[in-house]
């Protein structure tokens, strides 16, 4: 279950972030996750809360955007999407091939709420 | 990887960041565009360690496999046969117990066991901490023995220069088609525990190679006793070839890192197989 010790990792830098911005809290987390990065979307969503809680990040919603992997044939040239197990050219059957997506494990960005709201409330 | 100065922009994520770093959105909220690594806190501090290593002028290796493929005792075979050549030390990482750390003093090399409580894989907090322990002057080798399981350890740089992933012949040969992540990091494969193999005939070692190349992954494939010795001469001067790399890298100021990282992070739309770095 190392998908809690990555939304504690995701949780400090959006508080760093958020500190930095003078923000009162974090209303959204946006993610990329490559199928090919070993990270599970469903288990991140499910450690979520437990990581969220006490945190400025408290009350943040999570949305995960999940992405193929796409490789780069290095003999042929060809792009192909293919699955995580089997990175072959699609086109020529090769398995030298480069990926070019699908192992992303990005903090994408954040919604952040900001003080003028605060002078609202 | 720079997250402060924009030279993690490259073509293949410009796009996102060109609206600014800061726009607003509906009333009292404002959109960040962040674009670091989910393991950005274990990045920095692995880069530390390599660096560490690396000013020690030690080479650093991750053992990865699933429980009870053989990676301790792969170890004492290696310290036996390299013990007078190559100064070794090693860093244990388990759940609970003391066992593998000693099992490897016995053989009068220095070892720091990393209990993980419930952690299923170390991470480079636990290795800094554990190098805090570990003199490393006169040391040449440094092997991580990571938590067994083929899951959690590919996720997280250590500081490491090489990934050795093995795959003992009485666990099934499509291992690598079920575990991508972890076997498309390896930048050798053993296949270990080969003395049993006239009594496992289900196990195709030309599968178990067929199944990383699946991955689109060139690493050496080698089979291996640690008990009988088959084998072992060809791990022994992959070590030896690693080691003076490693001195040349160093002598000519650079560094290396495992040929896939796991950071995962890279943005695309640069070079991605490099697997030598400036420091």
């Amino acid at each position: 279950m190392h998908e809690l010790a990555v939304c504690q990792s995701v949780i400090r830098q959006a508080e760093a972030v958020a500190r930095e911005h003078d923000a009162r809290g974090i209303a959204r987390i946006r993610l990329r996750i490559g199928v090919l990065s070993g990270v599970e979307p469903e288990l991140l969503a499910r450690a979520f809360p437990l990581a969220q809680a006490g945190t400025l990040a408290e009350g943040a919603s999570l949305e995960v955007d999940t992405l193929p992997v796409r490789v780069v044939c290095s003999r042929c040239e060809a792009e192909s999407e293919v699955p995580a197990n089997r990175l072959l050219c699609t086109a020529c059957g090769d398995w030298q091939t480069r990926v070019v997506g699908g192992d992303e494990m990005l903090l994408e960005s954040l919604e952040l709420l900001t003080a003028e709201e605060t002078e609202h409330v | 990887m720079c997250d402060t100065c924009g030279c993690n922009i490259t073509p293949g994520n410009r796009h996102l960041v060109i609206s600014g770093k800061l726009s607003r959105t509906t009333e009292g909220k404002s959109a960040v565009n962040v674009l670091q690594g989910l393991l950005h806190e274990n990045d920095h501090q692995a880069a530390h360690n390599r660096a560490h290593f690396d000013s020690r002028g030690v080479l650093c290796l991750n053992l990865m496999s699933s429980p009870g493929a053989g990676k301790t005792a792969l170890l004492e075979a290696t310290i036996r046969a390299l013990g007078d050549e190559l100064r070794i030390a090693v860093i244990e990482g388990d759940l609970e117990t003391e066992n593998d750390a000693e099992r490897i003093r016995r053989h009068g090399v220095p070892a720091i066991q990393i209990t993980t409580g419930t952690a299923c894989h170390l991470d480079a907090h636990m290795v800094h901490d554990a190098l805090h322990q570990l003199d490393l002057s006169g040391i040449d080798l440094v092997f991580i023995e990571n938590v067994g399981n083929l899951v959690c350890p590919a996720s997280f740089d250590l500081g490491h220069h090489r990934n050795v992933t093995l795959l003992s012949v009485t666990e099934g040969d499509d291992k690598p088609a079920k575990y991508p992540v972890m076997f498309r990091a390896a930048d050798l494969m053993l296949l270990t525990k080969t003395d049993l193999l006239p009594v496992l005939d289900d196990f195709d070692c030309q599968a178990a190679e067929t199944a990383l190349r699946n991955l689109a992954n060139p690493a050496p494939v080698m089979g291996i006793s640690a008990k009988n010795g088959a084998g072992l001469d060809g791990w022994l001067q992959w070590l030896r070839d690693e080691v003076r790399a490693q001195r040349e890298r160093l002598e000519a100021g650079q560094s290396a890192r495992p040929a896939v990282q796991p950071d995962g992070a890279r943005l695309h739309g640069h070079e991605h197989h490099r697997h030598d770095e400036r420091p």
